[in-house]
């Protein structure tokens, strides 16, 4: 593995299949008594927030405590960011104090990359979301509650998503998650389809490993999981569709939808989920729907990200185990 | 160490010192003296100390069920996390933790693994246990104990005691893993620093003192 965890396009399939398989051991601590293990202890990791999330935050909280690391936890609203102070000096910052890793969360994209290849800090990083480019531990978990749901948790170890089909609906344009999914889901050796209206389809996007469709209902009958992305108003800078009603109508997510997909097949979504827009509270709340579940295995993924990055004293080796009395 | 620089290189065979039919007689023996100690084994549970001794906790508890009558709880115990060495190599792939479904609360819980040496493995293996219950004892079982202890820990039934110089190698093998039974000594292969490949081609002993 790398020293980094920026883009799901830098995971070979073992690295994933690694991590995905260590995250089904970590899953197991969250049913003990003491939901905790010393893998960290004694290490720092700030959690560098330049971008307003709870979901992921409190996430890899939850993860870097059930490790036992130190958590120091920065979000540039009321910090010297306010001030004007530069990710650089934030950098330098950090890195004077000791920190062991840093997870960053920044509305620019690419700016995990510049902290990791700088030389402003030492640190490994991992990117919790860059602007619309990538989010690596979310493509991760997505990966993993597939593998849970589609192949099963035992059953799944050591194995990937190949000849899954999986179905990305909607907003791509201005989706990291998209992103981050088609790379990895094709590594993982899943078939991709993404479905959105042609505005919100990304120039380029012919070179991504990935088919695209602009109609949901052809492709619902051959899906394994079908995963709606938010519609992100909030980077919407023009007339992307003419109105919600009319992107419901073509591209959301109801009960008569979800009766055309295979028994098996499963809903998923990366919250939070925008309610009667991209699907409606009967799939939301349906047993398919895995929104729930994918927020539990959150934790279990960043848990294994930041074990195999952190726990020794460099990445994982993806070899067999070594055994010492 | 000067065992490094001279020895260390020489790939001597490994010489047998246990076959199938010995492992097989010490675990019975191993069994019986169970059903002893604990009066019947009525609360025993078997932990395994990922690879091989989950194999040997497995084994034990069919020879406990033929000696008893009863299924005995068989789980296994990954200590990766609890290591003292975690941070001198690279982050370590897990090992599966399995508890029997009724818990260790309040059970005698047994130990099993391979080859007994510094200890550390069963002091993590004890860290590891507090964090998922309150047995109301622990024990300890193992094949092989080939001393060089550096932690004060003992085990409570040994299938062989084997005197060793840290020079040497222990190697056990078992059928579920290497497909045949043997406990093997030789001197040790190229020295290997924890994680590397060397050192996870088997469960060898080969980490010397110094470098743990």
């Amino acid at each position: 593995m790398k020293r980094h965890l920026i883009s799901a396009a830098d995971l070979t399939r073992d690295d994933a299949v690694l991590i995905l398989d260590t995250a089904e051991e970590m899953a197991r601590v969250a049913d003990r008594p003491i939901k905790k293990l010393p893998a960290l202890r004694g290490r720092t990791v700030c959690n560098l927030f330049f971008e307003d999330s709870t979901r992921t935050r409190i996430s890899f909280e939850a993860a870097e405590k059930r490790l036992s690391a130190d958590v120091i936890n920065f979000a540039a609203k009321g910090s010297s960011v306010s001030k004007g102070e530069s990710l650089k000096d934030t950098a330098q910052t950090l890195e004077a104090m000791g920190v062991d890793a840093v997870v960053i969360r920044h509305s620019a994209s690419g700016a995990p990359y510049r902290l990791a290849t700088s030389g402003w800090i030492d640190a490994p990083v991992i990117n919790a979301g860059d602007g619309t480019h990538q989010h690596p531990t979310q493509a991760l978990l997505d990966a993993f509650t597939m593998r849970r749901r589609l192949v099963g948790p035992d059953a799944g170890l050591g194995q990937d998503l190949a000849g899954k089909r999986i179905t990305l609906v909607g907003d791509v344009l201005h989706s990291r998650v998209a992103r981050s999914n088609v790379a990895l889901l094709h590594t993982l050796g899943a078939e991709v389809t993404l479905v959105a209206p042609p505005t919100l389809v990304p120039v380029g996007v012919e070179t991504w490993p990935c088919e695209v469709s602009y109609d949901l209902d052809s492709v619902l009958p051959k899906s394994d999981a079908v995963m709606m992305l938010r519609v992100q108003r909030e980077r919407m800078n023009a007339a992307f569709f003419p109105t919600e009603r009319e992107y419901s109508r073509r591209y959301g997510l109801d009960g008569d939808r979800m009766a055309r997909m295979p028994e098996h097949a499963i809903v998923m979504h990366p919250g939070p989920m925008v309610r009667g827009m991209e699907i409606t509270a009967e799939v939301a709340d349906s047993d398919r729907c895995t929104v729930v579940e994918q927020v539990a295995n959150g934790v279990s993924i960043r848990m294994a990200v930041l074990y195999l990055l952190l726990g020794g004293n460099e990445p994982a080796l993806t070899n067999p185990r070594t055994e010492e009395k | 160490m000067d065992a490094r620089s001279s020895d260390s290189r020489t790939q001597a065979p490994a010489r047998p010192v246990l076959e199938g039919p010995d492992i097989a007689r010490m675990l019975t023996r191993i069994a019986h003296e169970i059903v002893e100690r604990a009066k019947g084994a009525d609360d025993v549970v078997l932990l395994g100390i990922p690879t091989r001794g989950v194999f040997l906790a497995r084994r034990l508890a069919a020879k406990l069920e033929e000696i008893t009558g009863r299924a005995i709880p068989v789980g296994s115990l990954d200590i990766t996390m609890y290591r003292d060495d975690l941070r001198l190599g690279p982050a370590r792939t897990l090992a599966r933790t399995e508890i029997p479904t009724d818990g260790i609360e309040g059970r005698l819980v047994l130990l099993v693994d391979d080859v007994l040496f510094s200890g550390r493995t069963i002091r993590a293996a004890l860290d590891a246990l507090g964090d998922i219950g309150r047995p109301r004892a622990v024990q300890l079982a193992v094949l092989v104990d080939r001393g060089h202890r550096e932690l004060p820990i003992r085990a409570d039934y040994v299938g062989k005691n084997l005197p060793t110089s840290l020079r040497e190698a222990v190697k056990v093998q078992l059928t579920e893993e290497d497909g045949r039974d043997a406990v093997l000594l030789g001197l040790r292969s190229a020295p290997s620093r924890p994680g590397s490949d060397a050192a996870s081609s088997a469960a060898e002993q080969t980490v010397p003192a110094d470098e743990r």
